[in-house]
Formats: C-alpha cells, structure tokens, sequence
C-alpha cells in the first residue's frame, strides 16, 4: 500500500490490510488509482476493490508457471517500445504518451481544483509567481531575515522554539496563509503556502516545519472535512493563537502507518481515546490536535477515524520530548491518550474515513516538506557561497574563484534548481486539480536529497568555518536529514513513484 | 482640529542590502534584475502615518500613499497599503527616466492640492541618489511649515511637535498643520506587512496617471558627467598595545 503515501505506508501495511479488510494482495496494487477518481463519488473505492477480490479467488500459492505467465507480457511490452519508432501500435500509443501530458484522473487532494480547463491557459515559466505569491514571498523573506535569523542559533542550541516568535508568526498571518479571510485566515492559495515554507526553511528548517505541519496538515484538515461547526470553533483560533499538531504515528506505526494501535470507544456523548502517539511535531506548542484512531479495529484500516483533541483534555499528557539530531527547535514528542474523553462534535468528517484523509493530506503535505528541503538547500548553498566568493581568501585568492569549488558550486546550484522545478510543478497540478501524487513525491525524494547533498558539500566549501556551530552551515546539514524520512521515507517515495509508473506502464 | 489627510511619497529603489554596481557606460548603477524595494525612508513614513491612526493620536481621515516611477512602481504602493494606508496613486514614468527632486516636489504640489492633503510625511532622502531636497522643496513650494529628519511626532490640537536628533542632543520645533515631515530612521520600526494585510491590499484603490495629469512636466536641470565606484578600502593595520600604537604612529611620522 506504498503507493497511498504518507508519512509512510509501506507494502507491508498490504499484508495487514489482507488480513483485517480482507484484501488480495494483487489488488492492492489498484488500489492507488482507484483512490483517483473523485471522492465525491460516494461509494467507497475500496469497498468496490473488495467486491471484486471476493468474485475471484486470491491466489494464495505462487507457481513457476504463474511467475512466467506474469513475466510474460513484460517481454512482449519491451519488444513493442523497441519497435515503436518504426510501427506505432494503438497499445504504444497509450503506453508511450508525452511526457507531461497531463494526469486527468482527480487524486486525493484536500482542496478544490482552480481550473476545469486549462487549454487557454498559456504556458509560463514554472518559476513564475502571481502578485500574492510574490509579495509573500518578499514579506516572509524580510520577517525571517530579521526577526527570525538572530534567534536561530540560540533557539537551536537551547533545542525550543522561542514563544514570542511563535507569537510573532501568528501576527504575521502565517498560521493560517490558506484560512478564509472570513475565519480570519489570509485567504491565500496552496502554493503561497508552499512559497512561505520555502522561504523560512532558508533561514531556519524548524520553523518552517512547524508553520508546514500546521498549515498544510492541520488547518487543511480542518477546511477540508471540519463541519462548519468546526471550522466555527477552530479556525479563527488556529489562525491566530493556537498551534496545532498531526498526530499518526506511533511506536508500532511508522511507514505502515494504517497498523497504528490507539483506539477509540464511543461514549454516551462522545468518544473516548486511549493509546499513544510518537514524533508528533509541534507538541509542547500545540494546544489542537488532529489524533487518528481505530474505532472499529474488526473493519481494519477502515475503522481509522480522526477526531480533535485539546490539550487540556483529562488523560492527555505529553510522555517525553525526543532529543535529536536536526531540526532541534521544532518539538517532536511521544503522547499518551489516557481513556481522553472528547464530546462527539469532535469528530472530524466521519468515521471510518480517517485513512482516507491521512492520505489525502500527506500526499500534499510532502509538497510542503519538499519546500521546506529546497529552501534548505538554498539557504546552505547562499551561505557558503557568500563566505567564499567575499571573505576567504587561500594562495592569494578568494576560495570560491578556484575552478574545483566553482564547479562544485556550480553542479549544486543546477540541483537546487530543478528541485525547486519540481516542487512548484507539484504545487501547481495539485491547485490545478491534476494528479500530483507521483510529483509530489518526486518532489520530496529528490529536494530532500539534493538539500541533504548540497548543505554536507557547503559545509566542505567553508572548511573549518563550516565545522563549527558558530555559523550555520553545519545546522542545515543536520536538519537535511529529517527530509528523508518524515512524511514517508525516501524507500516509500520510491515505491509510491515506482507503483504509479508500473500502473501506467502496464498493458 | 480638522481630520488628516496625510499623503505619504513613497519610491521604489535598489534593496538597501545590494550592493549597487555602477554601469559601464559610468552614466549611473546596474539596475536590471537587481532586488528592489520601498526606500526604507519611505517605510518610516508609512508606519507612522499608520501609527497616527492606529494610536489616535490624531483624527486620520485619509492616508494615501504617492510614487512616481515605472510600472513595478506599484509594487512599493501595495506595500505600503499592506503596511496600512488606505489608497495608492501611481504616477506612471518609464523605465530609466529619472525624476530630479524639484521635478517630483512640482508633482507632489501638484498631489497635494487633488488629494486636498494637510500633512505630508516623507523620507528625508531616498537611498538612490541621497538628494535629501524633496521634502524641502515641496515645503517651499507649498508655503507651508516643515520639520525635517523627525525622530518624534507629537500632537497637541492644531499643532505638532517634532523633535530631531542633533549633535549632543535633541531639538523640538513646533508648527501649525498644514505642514511637512520628513523620516529620520530612529522615528519608528516599520512593521512587516503581514499576510492578511496583503490580501486586502489588493482590494484597495491604486489609480494610474501621468505626469501631464498632474500638469507637471519632467524638466531636467542637472547633468550627470560621471559615475564611479569608490576608492577599495585601503586596509588598516593592527596593533598589539599602546607601544605599538606610540611607535607605528612615529614610524608614519604622525607624531
Ligand atoms: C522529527 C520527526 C517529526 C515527525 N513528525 C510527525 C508528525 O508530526 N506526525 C506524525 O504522525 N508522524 C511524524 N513523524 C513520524 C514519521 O513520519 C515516521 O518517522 C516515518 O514515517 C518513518 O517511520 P519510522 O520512523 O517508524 O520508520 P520505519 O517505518 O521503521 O522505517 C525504517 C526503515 O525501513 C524502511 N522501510 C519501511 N518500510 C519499507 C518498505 N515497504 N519498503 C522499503 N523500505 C521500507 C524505511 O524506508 C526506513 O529506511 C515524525 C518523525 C520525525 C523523526
């Protein structure tokens, strides 16, 4: 179940979804695309993936004559590509489409399509930005620049996120950048999200996390499935004061995030949750949280159900803050839900939907974690190349003027840029309502690569000045790496990329 | 005391943290995809005039803000109504022409009596060409009151209370509105224009005009001959103690 991607479902989430929602395996490959088509359907996908598993046997022994029959066709398939210059065949056709032909099939996506058609639209620049999204960026580029910038080594080091600046961040109107101005909210678009995620990760990674996981996971969350009840509630505080957090996984769920343990008990008037949560982001600063929990472990994944939690809820604690290696300001903790008893207006959507909107809002949430890695990258690589194009100078020379850095320097640069390329190319189909999901983990797998590359090289560039925790070249280096694995691991991207391409792939 | 109408000049310039580059031709500095922004002068006014409003210090009326320039002009205008004036005028000039201070002090006349302003708050110079004039000879030509380099405003009825910071001390002056201010950097902290506020800076009115709307022409009286980069900083050297101090300067002969 890779292909549903969040923080990280892994294949072997297919086998307890065998087991629990009585799945073949070889139909949870058709589980992604199935998951395309439009949620407004009504009927569950996977309840249609069901139906069909129970009509045909699942073949439970593999034979040598079911591998060969499966290899088969791929033999055929590689000989029609090598052919298909010469006698274009209708099944080539579909196979070899353009390269950027765009994915019709509405994914999962927590926000509604900008256009229905963009035929008329003229092409522009990927790196193009509306007037919104170019004052935002120049607004959060200054804030972070001047207000954030001094605090980051101390805030670091002290391994907390300063309170005022988390005030701050609110002023700014950067915890609710896609809240309807009504809820007192921006009222902006996803990708000025993702421009002001970027923009922060270039000064400090933890902060742009915190404001990432709360704007693009939480608040989307509750745009997308909160009642008007709660958006009533919730929104106008989570644009202005409250700090919310996205808690899936737990110690027995990481990237099979679906086997998660914690359950949930209906009440004379409400629900009642107990179980723990571990690496929850934004804990010891939220007062909100989004909790997935199963209602009906008998039903499996689809017992998952979301439901809001506030912190001063009888039977919430937060059981340990992790140390870490990166990212230090941004808190991560293990949580306890300890028999927590939530009135039942506290459901978020339904019940039995939770996965669904874990898969939903993870699939653009790593979107967001892309631009929090490309940001890191260029704040990395801006750092370093100041230092050596202006101030060190070895063998009568500025270092950065030698060819073997200039190269280097040069080499990372263009991966920067076509991570960003990615990025905004991600950002753009999901507001245009296309399929984004194999783009968005592209996205993620590669800026989270590029970013962890280029900030160790930047380190190498400023030599010693780079070792030490006087500057921040090494800090961007230790906070890269947490783009590799929150949000789904790099092996999950892969296989998310993978399956979507075999799917398309396949005659 | 009748309500203000304050109007607030504000221009577009290369980004104070740019280093500019003179041109090749040594006719002025590299602009083209060099980062732009309001003259940090002009942010002062902005908060202030904002500030006015917000502390109730005085009844605002109106805060509208003014630039002469070329079409990404309007760029510094919805800023500064993010940052909080109500309106914007954009006195469109083309890329390059360059507008010397009397010629943009005749516009902002011109402004002042369509805006029917009483207070005007601007720079005290821009950080492009350092002129430092405007602000005087719009006053000069208005007739009116002014108080230069303002590190306080104050308010008591119909007058106001400037102070300025000189050498050794402050100075106050006090004048009767109408009048005009200019911005010295110890005035305020401008804020940064948050996102809400950027939202509903677009919906609020930025009318487009001409020079010759106004009835002014760009008249220009100055030539620029030539220009070049500074001299590099020769380095200075270090010394260990006092000693050293006493026998390098005997070395140079300077004692
Ligand atoms: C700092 C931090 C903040 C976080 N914030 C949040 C948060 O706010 N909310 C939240 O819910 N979670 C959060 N997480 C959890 C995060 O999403 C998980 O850590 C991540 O999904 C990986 O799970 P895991 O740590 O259990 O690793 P595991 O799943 O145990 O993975 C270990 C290794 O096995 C590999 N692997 C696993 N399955 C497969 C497979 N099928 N194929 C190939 N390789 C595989 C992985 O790629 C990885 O290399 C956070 C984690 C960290 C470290």
């Amino acid at each position: 179940m890779a292909t549903l991607g969040f923080w990280g479902v892994s294949p072997a989430a297919v086998g307890r979804m065998e087991t629990l929602g009585k799945l073949p395996v070889e139909d949870m490959n058709e589980l992604h695309l199935d998951l395309s088509v439009p949620l407004t359907v009504g009927t569950s996908l996977l309840d249609s993936i069901a139906n069909r598993a129970s009509a045909a046997p699942a073949s439970t022994t593999i034979t040598m004559s079911s591998i060969a029959r499966a290899l088969r066709p791929a033999l055929r398939r590689s000989q029609t590509v090598m052919t298909r210059a010469s006698a274009p065949s209708p099944r080539c056709q579909r196979i070899c489409r353009p390269f950027n032909a765009p994915q019709q099939a509405r994914c999962l996506s927590a926000t509604p399509r900008r256009f229905s058609d963009m035929t008329e639209i003229p092409p522009t620049p990927i790196s193009h930005l509306s007037e919104t999204e170019a004052a935002m960026q120049e607004a959060v580029s200054k804030f972070a620049n001047d207000v954030i910038l001094p605090k980051v080594r101390d805030m670091d080091e002290a391994e907390s996120m300063d309170p005022a600046l988390v005030e701050q961040l609110f002023e700014q109107g950067l915890m609710g950048v896609e809240i309807p101005e009504e809820y007192g909210g921006a009222g902006m678009n996803f990708t000025a999200a993702i421009v002001g995620i970027e923009e922060l990760a270039r000064v400090d990674p933890s902060v742009s996390v915190m404001v990432d996981v709360h704007n693009t996971l939480v608040n989307t969350a509750i745009l997308k499935w909160g009642s008007t009840d709660l958006k009533k509630r919730f929104l106008p505080a989570l644009a202005t004061n409250t700090v919310g957090s996205f808690c899936l996984s737990e110690p027995v769920s990481g990237s099979d995030a679906f086997a998660l343990a914690t359950k949930a008990t209906k009440t004379a008037d409400g629900y009642k949750i107990s179980g723990s949560k571990m690496w929850i982001t934004n804990s010891m600063e939220a007062n909100f949280f989004i909790v997935f929990a199963n209602l009906d472990p008998s039903k499996g994944y689809k017992g998952i159900t979301a439901f809001i939690v506030e912190k001063d809820a009888k039977g919430f604690s937060i059981a340990k803050k992790e140390k870490k290696l990166g990212i230090k300001a941004s808190s991560t903790c293990v949580l306890n839900f300890d028999d927590v008893e939530i009135p039942k207006d506290n459901l978020l959507g339904k019940e039995g939907e939770g996965y669904k909107y874990a898969i939903g809002l993870l699939n653009e949430g790593r979107i967001g974690i892309a631009a929090q890695m490309t940001g890191l990258a260029l704040g990395a690589w801006e750092n370093a190349v100041k230092y050596v194009w202006n101030d060190r100078k070895q063998f009568g020379q500025l270092v950065g003027e030698f060819q073997g850095m200039q190269h280097q320097i040069a080499q990372s640069y263009v991966e920067i840029s076509a991570a960003r390329a990615l990025l905004y190319n991600a950002a753009r189909k999901k507001e245009a309502g296309q399929d984004f999901v194999r783009d968005a983990a592209m996205a993620k797998l590669y800026s989270s690569q590029v970013a962890q590359r280029v900030s160790g090289l930047a380190i190498e560039w400023m030599g010693g000045m780079g070792f030490v925790r006087e500057g921040l070249a090494e800090k961007y280096w230790r906070d890269s790496k947490i783009g590799a694995i929150y949000e789904g691991t790099s092996n999950i991207q892969l296989n998310t990329i993978a399956k979507l391409l075999q799917k398309e792939y396949t005659v | 005391m009748s309500a203000l109408r304050i109007l607030v000049p504000v221009k577009r310039v290369i980004d104070y943290a740019v280093k500019p580059r003179v041109n090749k031709a040594q006719t002025g500095v590299e602009t083209a995809g060099v980062k732009h922004s309001m003259n940090p002068f002009d942010e002062l006014s902005v908060e202030e005039s904002v500030r006015i409003r917000e502390k109730k210090s005085a009844p605002v009326e109106d805060i509208c803000v003014i630039s002469a320039g070329p079409p990404k002009a309007q760029d510094v205008l919805r800023t500064a109504m993010a940052m909080g004036a109500d309106r914007g005028v954009h006195v469109e000039v083309k890329d390059g022409e360059e507008l010397e201070p009397l010629a943009v002090a005749k516009m902002l006349r011109a402004a002042v009596d369509k805006e029917k302003s009483n207070l005007v708050i601007l720079g005290k110079q821009s950080i492009d060409d350092d002129a430092a004039q405007t602000g005087q000879m719009l006053a000069g030509l208005l007739g009116w009151a002014q108080a230069t380099q303002a590190s306080a405003v104050k308010f008591e009825g119909d007058t106001v209370l400037v102070t300025k910071e000189v050498d050794g001390g402050a100075e106050t002056v006090k004048a009767k509105l109408p009048m005009v201010i200019t911005t010295d950097l110890r005035l305020n902290e401008p804020r940064y224009a948050s996102l809400p506020n950027i939202m509903k800076a677009k919906k609020k009115p930025l009318v487009k005009m001409s020079l010759s709307d106004l009835g002014v022409a760009n008249e220009r009286r100055l030539k620029v001959v030539k220009v070049t980069e500074p001299a590099p900083r020769q380095g200075g050297g270090k010394v260990e103690d006092v000693d050293g101090l006493i026998s390098k300067l005997k070395e140079l002969g300077a004692i």
